[in-house]
């Protein structure tokens, strides 16, 4: 699959001076919420007391052995399949290295044999962004610094909690094809998505389980890539899109003023929102990887790969593609009703007759993302018709529908209770003489084209009516009486 | 044939062992690594076209286990194997440089 770099075709604008563009590749580390580690039986579980969740094999004693996990297995081959990847035979790799947050001194990942190769991942807008592998491997332990301010180079010593050493990961490895800090936050996005539809983690940034490394460098259109930096401590989407920008410019200072960037790695921090050197990568990484001989190939049968293909649901893109059909509207438009997980039911209201705007209106302004579960489309239905036949005006049809949430209620039943008719027509014209009345100086600035005292005239029927009058028929008879 | 192994080459991968070897440690250990490499290129001698590569000595894939706890160990006991501890977790010596 090659023909993913297709931002180089359209490269949105990413807001830089003097012609420069952003690369940007992410690099995410998402834990599986398997029960257990993925080499052995300790409990995979967040917030545990330090150093509880601990054996042999996760501490690295001598003689133990490591076993995979069938859950994280299928989960990241899952994973792997939702980013459209091919699963291929796979070996684990050890990732030598002298840090104490893995006791054995070396971690279990995957280096030449990944899981996953060669995916993709599509955007709202349709742009695809290439995966270029997704693999997996255990987590590391927690270390936290005493003394020196809790700052790394400083510390007096360190602490470390096993717990989370161990964890199953999967590693989503990007394609260069970011071009924009609001496209990598629509890629993570997109990406959490995907791995909440297919329930393979809770993937939560700001708990750790879903973690974000960026590459970013800039360059001068169609010019070579630049040299790249690493950012890490990247624990919101808001921190992200601030680092990005950050340091796309400060790697754009350094070269306007003839200097040249380092490749490092950099630490974000968000409190005083500038990107810090951890440690320079003049000299390439050198983890001396050589395949794990405590453990054997994974090699998945194609009845294996199509139960997982099966246990794949309808995945966010694909709704957002129906939704739009359905309801006569841009993917774009429609992403925010499948985010919060209310497209089955624009879906099913829609089917059911309901307008299409009327739905999306509701459903993008008027119901939060947990709403859905209370709501029978059918009702939801014959509450927008009712609205669109004029029987409810938008202000009464919004309320009828919050107590219909309330109460799982049905619109006609709730609406005659609240004595809701639709105001008629004449009453509402004098109404709006009688705002037009009150207010002679407005009523001149109005007619002179000036829409910004609209709300004052508006504002009178509505407290008239007590909120029950329908604002745009308001603003339309304002219009009429203005056009003589 | 060359050198299989040079005396850099024995002192970078000594670095990256983290082991800090004398002058005369590094000769003695490229030699022997030496012998070692030229006995891998008798292998290499061989003819395994026919041969599929393999990761593992053993033809077995797919050796997994059901995702199903099991105890952990006691955490005092697991602390009391450590030279230093400190509120339920292992202290280290301040800790230089990154996690990779």
């Amino acid at each position: 699959m090659t023909d993913t770099t297709t931002t180089d075709l359209a490269a949105p604008d990413a807001g830089l001076p003097g012609g420069w563009q952003m690369v940007i590749g992410l690099e995410v580390h998402c834990e599986l919420s398997t029960a257990t580690k993925l080499f052995c039986g300790c409990p995979n579980q967040f917030g545990s007391e330090p150093n509880t969740n601990v054996c042999p094999v996760c501490l690295g004693l001598p003689g133990s052995l490591p076993v995979a996990n069938d859950a994280a297995v299928t989960y990241a081959m899952r994973l792997g399949r939702a980013l459209h990847c091919e699963v291929k035979p796979s070996v684990f790799a050890r990732k030598n290295y002298f840090y104490p947050d893995q006791p054995k001194d070396y971690q279990i990942s995957q280096f030449d044999q990944p899981t996953n190769i060669e995916g993709w991942l599509e955007l709202p807008d349709g742009i695809r962004i290439g995966i270029e592998r997704a693999h997996i491997e255990e987590d590391t332990g927690k270390t936290s610094h005493v003394g020196g301010g809790g700052r790394i180079h400083e510390a007096g010593y360190s602490l470390v909690d096993y717990n989370r050493a161990g964890v199953p990961l999967v590693e989503i490895v990007g394609k260069a094809d970011l071009r924009t800090p609001e496209q990598a936050r629509q890629y993570v996005a997109e990406l959490r998505s995907i791995i909440l539809a297919i329930e393979v983690s809770d993937a939560k940034m700001e708990e750790g389980s879903m973690r974000v490394d960026a590459n970013v460098s800039v360059r001068k259109a169609d010019e070579p890539y630049g040299t790249r930096c690493e950012i890490k401590n990247l624990n919101s989407l808001r921190s992200l899109v601030r680092a990005l920008d950050y340091e796309a410019r400060r790697q754009i200072e350094l070269l306007e003023d003839g200097e040249r960037v380092i490749q490092q790695t950099r630490h974000w921090d968000e409190a005083d929102g500038r990107t810090h050197t951890l440690r320079s990568k003049e000299e390439a990484d050198d983890y001396r990887y050589f395949a794990e001989p405590d453990l054997v190939p994974l090699d998945p049968s194609a009845e294996t790969l199509a139960a997982i293909d099966a246990s794949i649901p309808t995945l966010p893109a694909d709704r957002r593609q129906a939704l739009a059909t359905a309801a006569g509207v841009t993917p774009v438009e429609a992403a925010m009703a499948v985010e919060r997980g209310l497209d089955d039911l624009a879906l099913a209201a829609i089917e059911a007759g309901a307008n299409p705007a009327r739905v999306m209106t509701h459903v993008e302004h008027n119901l939060a993302a947990d709403e859905a579960v209370r709501l029978d489309a059918a009702n939801f239905a014959g509450l927008v018709t009712m609205e669109t036949s004029g029987e409810l005006t938008a202000t009464q049809a919004k309320q009828v529908l919050a107590e219909m949430v309330e109460t799982g209620g049905e619109p006609g039943a709730i609406a005659a209770a609240r004595g809701f008719e639709a105001m008629e027509t004449g009453a509402l014209e004098s109404l709006v003489d009688e705002a037009i009345a009150a207010d002679p100086e407005a009523w001149a600035k109005f007619c002179a084209g000036d829409a910004k005292v609209t709300g004052a005239f508006v504002g009178y029927v509505m407290k008239a009516t007590k909120g029950q009058a329908d604002g745009k028929a308001v603003t339309e008879l304002l219009r009429r009486r203005a056009a003589g | 044939m060359s050198d299989p192994i040079s005396r850099d080459d024995v002192a970078h991968v000594a670095d990256l062992a983290r082991l800090r070897l004398t002058d005369d440690e590094l000769d003695h250990f490229t030699e022997q690594l030496a012998a070692v490499l030229e006995h891998a290129r008798d292998v290499e001698a061989l003819d395994v076209a026919d041969v599929a590569p393999t990761a593992h000595p053993f033809e077995l894939s797919n050796i997994t286990r059901p995702d199903e706890v099991r105890p952990s160990l006691d955490r005092d006991e697991v602390l009391g194997q450590a030279p230093s501890t400190e509120a339920g977790q292992f202290r280290v010596p301040p800790v230089l440089g990154e996690a990779p």
